[in-house]
């Protein structure tokens, strides 16, 4: 067995829940390599970790790994995640979600997490789609594409998850694609090392659903789709917008210093203390 | 004399106090253990969120006011599973938002308090006017089949009781606790009487304590109840919404799923006793029994006494617990009763479930009002004379 192998079923319930539900080619996998050898670089306690997930394909996702794992309701992984963080802030409390979860169910709890920054790590991965439930529109299906609820043509427009990220008040915002593996991992150790709200955006292909429908192809193919349409953050501030469209810009969006709810929390505990002893 | 008579009240950590109904509850939130608490103002609980915003700090507790009520829920849950006793307080448009949380700490069984100070409904209805509309969406409000316990109170020290027990209950049983409280009785003022030193059981959840590798999160026990790991003390397992095995893993098993769903409503209602309490007021020859609860019951033993002052035999049957229905007690007024009369602030909640206890020996009579005013104790009067 591969080291990175090995690496993965150290914090793999392997013996438990394996065979998993995703399809064969699906990029959830690649996306969970990137979080566990981020994990385990930074040198967590298994104990220490707490993964957080909503409904859909990527809400399955913590049933796999061996820490302290919830599978909460559609779209609301947040507002859970919240509660454990403040009950323990001693926790480091990861949230996965899915495009469905994060901005169409959930979209409230998502902007108001990152307007609080609130310590948390938010992993959201966009296939475009509503997967599990047989591929229908979802808030960052592209305009002009096909789903099984837009079978005609979507004629609305995509949400930019990482730029609503940004515009919220996020303290961190990166963007990746599960073909550029690499990249995830390093944004992911960033966002994990990086005190307050952060946003990992995970861009990956649906073929068994978004693929199939919109004829893109195979697995290996819509990840060669990725390859070409990214366009890195540092390449894309040289461009124009019009240039910029259909393409996917990766790397780190925003990384900035921003007071953190419990920080500014416990300042609040200290006075409230101090006013009582008077 | 006077000095030496406040000295000993300090002594004794007695205070008297001129406490709203929502005061008491957030009084009662504390001294049960209460550390979080999330919500989304709301006429008529905010009160509960304003005092909780001022108090929790001070104990090293946390207040925090979310985006809504989904949110609000959903916070007060992960809060516990970490490890903190938690608590939302809201009213009728809150409380159908949380309807879908709910259910997931029913079946993660997770325990948790919501209040719900009751207003005239449906949909925003009458902010600040009472109404008792919740009781059946309290027992049936989240899909699917589940048991539920829910309190009610109808004095502010009740409040402050019952918010108590609403923890312990929660806390004994792995289950969401919901108190329900009218308007009238959480804006309305009493002199309540807090003794520091009084000595009121708090029950604590029952956590694992074998080695972590042996832990079975969901295993089945004597009483219905396993024991509860928190997060980030060692014992790390899966916690979801699916229907699950006793690892917590999901599952579509028959043999695991029917067990299952049996044991959640096994751990309530093999308990009964213990989480059922109400009051028989007078009901020994009663031959007229009121059955009420919440602002109608004070309506109703003022009633009782007026009624007895004239020599009608007539008896009260205060709930405290609504829900699971207190079929034992209805039965046992049944015993001396011809009449049973159900006074409440809705078209006719409870009465149905009076009169499906009742097997045809007596009868089942209503008082419904849902004009936004409470039934006074004259109208019951007036009903009496009506039914006697």
């Amino acid at each position: 067995m591969p080291e990175i192998t090995k690496l993965i079923h150290k914090y793999l319930r392997h013996d438990k829940k394996f065979p998993h539900v995703w399809c064969p080619g699906c990029g959830i996998g690649i996306m969970l390599g990137a979080l566990i050898r981020a994990i385990d670089r930074i040198g967590y306690e298994k104990d220490e970790i707490v993964l957080v997930s909503g409904i859909g394909c990527s809400g399955r996702l913590p049933v796999y790994v061996d820490f302290n794992t919830l599978h909460t309701t559609h779209g609301r992984a947040l507002t859970f995640a919240t509660g454990i963080k403040l009950a323990k802030p001693n926790l480091k409390v990861i949230v996965i979600m899915g495009d469905g979860d994060a901005v169409a169910i959930g979209g409230n709890h998502f902007i108001h997490a990152a307007r609080r920054n609130i310590d948390i790590t938010t992993i959201i991965l966009n296939n475009s789609i509503y997967g599990m439930t047989g591929g229908q529109n979802s808030p960052t299906t592209p305009y002009g594409m096909r789903s099984t609820t837009t079978t005609y043509s979507n004629i609305e427009q995509a949400f930019n998850i990482s730029e609503l990220a940004v515009t919220a008040g996020a303290a961190f915002v990166g963007r990746g694609t599960v073909y550029h593996a690499r990249l995830l991992d390093s944004l992911m150790e960033k966002a994990f090392l990086k005190k307050g709200f952060s946003v990992v955006e995970v861009i990956a292909h649906c073929h068994t659903q978004y693929g199939r429908q919109n004829r893109l192809g195979t697995a290996v193919e819509m990840m060669e789709q990725q390859r070409d349409q990214a366009i890195t953050v540092e390449k894309a501030a040289k461009m124009k917008p019009e240039e910029l469209t259909g393409k996917i810009v990766i790397g780190v969006l925003v990384d900035k210093e921003l007071p953190v709810y419990q920080d500014e929390y416990e300042k609040i505990q200290e006075r409230a203390k101090a006013g009582m002893g008077q | 004399m006077k000095k030496h008579n406040q000295r000993e009240k300090r002594k004794s950590r007695q205070r008297e106090l001129l406490l709203q109904g929502n005061e008491a509850v957030a009084e009662g939130a504390l001294r049960a253990g209460c550390r979080f608490f999330a919500g989304y103002p709301i006429t008529p609980a905010t009160e509960i969120s304003e005092v909780l915003s001022v108090r929790l700090p001070q104990v090293d507790g946390t207040f925090i006011q979310m985006e809504d009520e989904i949110a609000s829920l959903g916070a007060i849950i992960g809060a516990s599973l970490a490890g903190v006793k938690s608590m939302t307080a809201t009213s009728g448009p809150g409380f159908s938002l949380m309807q879908e949380n709910l259910g997931l700490a029913i079946i993660a069984e997770i325990p948790c308090v919501i209040v719900n100070v009751m207003r005239g409904g449906p949909s925003t209805g009458l902010p600040t006017f009472p109404a008792q509309g919740d009781v059946m969406q309290a027992r049936w409000g989240t899909h699917g089949d589940h048991p539920i316990i829910v309190l009610s109170a109808s004095t502010v020290r009740e409040c402050y009781d019952m918010t108590i027990r609403a923890f312990n209950l929660s806390e004994k049983f792995r289950t969401p606790v919901i108190l329900l409280i009218d308007e009238v009785v959480g804006h309305m003022r009493e002199k309540m009487i807090l003794d520091a030193d009084e000595k009121i059981e708090i029950f604590n959840r029952i956590k694992p304590t074998m080695p972590p590798e042996w832990y079975i999160p969901y295993e089945d026990t004597p009483s219905g109840v396993p024991a509860m790991a928190n997060f980030g003390e060692g014992y790390r397992y899966h916690v979801t919404g699916l229907t699950h095995d006793v690892r917590g893993f999901p599952t579509s098993r028959p043999d695991e799923i029917g067990p299952f769903i049996s044991r959640l409503h096994r751990k309530i209602s093999s308990h009964f006793a213990e989480i059922q309490i109400g009051e028989f007021f007078q009901t020994e020859d009663a031959e007229i029994t009121i059955v009420a609860y919440g602002c109608v019951a004070r309506s109703a033993k003022r009633a009782v006494i007026e009624a007895r002052e004239k020599g009608l035999k007539v008896g009260l049957l205060k709930l405290s617990t609504l829900w699971p229905f207190m079929r034992s007690a209805v039965e046992k007024i049944l015993q001396t009763s011809k009449v049973l009369l159900v006074p409440e602030m809705n078209m006719g909640q409870i009465s149905r479930e009076v009169k499906r206890v009742n097997r045809g020996t007596a009868r089942v009579v209503t008082l419904n009002k849902v004009d936004g005013t409470i039934i006074t104790p004259m109208e019951i009067l007036d009903r009496i004379a009506e039914v006697s």
